[in-house]
């Protein structure tokens, strides 16, 4: 089996895991809409457009913390030790990353949706905001999947990873939040395709690392 | 433990070329002439006093992720040992680094804390490194805590990194020299600050390292009477 058909079979399998224990996406939906709920209790409504968007946002952040902090956590000892003796670590985090954006990308959209209804939208260029939305998925998931993957070998202590993933979020949220004010206020694409290229290395920064990184997690 | 690390940490002249540049520093800095600047005024002078943390601060941030990768690379207690203590002395320097500032801030600024790039800079850093000690703290064993710290530290210097560089993008800066601010090199036609400037460079980089080392050879020898 080649690097790229082991990758994609532990998304499969991750995704099979998933889908037997539906409770936890369920929770997870749950948790975006009383986030969602909550702010829309708290705010009634929001006329400024850069709070609409820094709002989403952090509604998002802890979405995200909260869908991808367990991605290690809930994993047997058995089934980690049978990755460890089949696969190469590299696959192991690949297909985690992966299978997280996956869901943060569905899960974002449906949080988008359901908060641009609640909230009256005031996006210009969704098209724009959407493409914001799937690099926002894909930073918050691949930072967040090694920071779980560091956790659950420290003391599989769920905090941990909100301690030590938000101020490594920190230069992603900025941007994705200028790329996405921009999409809110309809600035042409030529003013926003820096920010989508810087978007798009950092993203691919963050990947590139978690593949050198996470073998040394691993081994034990 | 190579006996290389050894001899440089043990060796004084370095030591002597800190005290020396520093004593200038305290000396120079206080009484020596500095250009009239309209509002900076003689607060000027904390260029020599908190610009010079930074310098040490990134020295020390370096040496953590130059260690971390060693670390990981070779499995040597010691290298993360250096590691961890360069992150301790970078924390130091850092606070160091934002007193001086948000004294002198309140000062020229009328605020201690403004939305300044280098400032929010600061604050990221500051929550990394504090979240790389809770994660070491968090961990007993001693070679996974160092196995873990290690990767935490790379991954963590390349997005503060990332942060540092990006963050100016975002809005100017109200530091002098930057964001269309007079600086210091424009006024100063003599170059007399700067002739302070750099050895005050040299002189807290060089101490930063070496209360680093000696915090390394307290570490090292509490380790050696726990043991016996």
């Amino acid at each position: 089996m080649n690097f790229g058909s082991q990758v994609l079979t532990l998304i499969k399998l991750e995704a099979k895991l998933e889908w037997k224990n539906r409770q936890a996406v369920t929770s997870l939906l749950v948790y975006s809409l009383a986030s969602i709920y909550i702010s829309y209790l708290s705010f009634r409504q929001v006329l400024d457009p850069v709070t609409w968007n820094a709002l989403f946002w952090i509604i998002m952040l802890f979405a995200g913390t909260n869908a991808i902090a367990k991605s290690f956590i809930q994993e047997s000892k058995g089934l980690q030790f049978f990755y460890y003796s089949m696969l190469p670590p590299q696959a192991v985090i690949l297909s985690k990353i992966f299978y997280n954006i996956l869901l943060l990308g569905v899960l974002g959209g449906i949080n988008f949706f359901i908060y641009s209804m609640i909230f009256q939208s005031p996006v210009q260029n969704n098209e724009q905001y959407l493409l914001g939305l799937l690099l926002g998925s894909i930073g918050l998931s691949s930072t967040l999947t090694l920071v779980a993957g560091i956790v659950s070998k420290a003391n599989n202590n769920a905090a941990l990873v909100a301690i030590l993933g938000f101020p490594l979020l920190f230069p992603l949220l900025l941007m994705i939040i200028r790329f996405t004010g921009n999409a809110i206020n309809g600035y042409s694409w030529a003013i926003n395709q820096s920010w989508c290229g810087l978007l798009l290395l950092l993203n691919g920064i963050i990947i590139i690392l978690s593949y050198l990184l996470f073998p040394y997690l691993w081994r034990e | 433990m190579t006996t290389k690390n050894n001899s440089i940490s043990r060796s004084w002249w370095w030591k002597i070329l800190a005290i020396v540049m520093l004593v200038y520093t305290f000396i120079m800095g206080f009484l020596g002439p500095v250009p009239a600047m309209p509002i900076i005024n003689e607060s000027i002078r904390n260029l020599y006093f908190h610009v010079t943390m930074w310098m040490a601060m990134i020295t020390l941030m370096f040496v953590n992720v130059i260690y971390s990768l060693k670390y990981l690379s070779s499995g040597k207690l010691y290298h993360d040992l250096v590691g961890e203590e360069s992150a301790r002395m970078a924390m130091v320097f850092a606070s160091a680094g934002l007193i001086t500032g948000m004294i002198w801030a309140n000062f020229t600024w009328g605020a201690p804390w403004v939305n300044d790039p280098q400032l929010n800079g600061t604050a990221a850093t500051m929550l990394i490194y504090a979240a790389y000690f809770i994660l070491r703290n968090a961990i007993t064993d001693e070679i996974k805590r160092a196995r873990i710290g290690s990767v935490y530290g790379i991954f963590a210097f390349v997005m503060m990194f990332v942060f540092i560089m990006i963050i100016p993008k975002m809005n100017d800066s109200l530091h002098p020299g930057k964001g269309g601010n007079p600086g210091f090199n424009k006024y100063d036609l003599d170059s007399n600050m700067r002739m302070v400037f750099y050895p005050a460079v040299i002189g807290w980089t060089l101490f930063g390292v070496w209360m680093m080392s000696l915090r390394v050879r307290l570490r090292k020898i509490e380790e050696k009477i726990h043991n016996a």
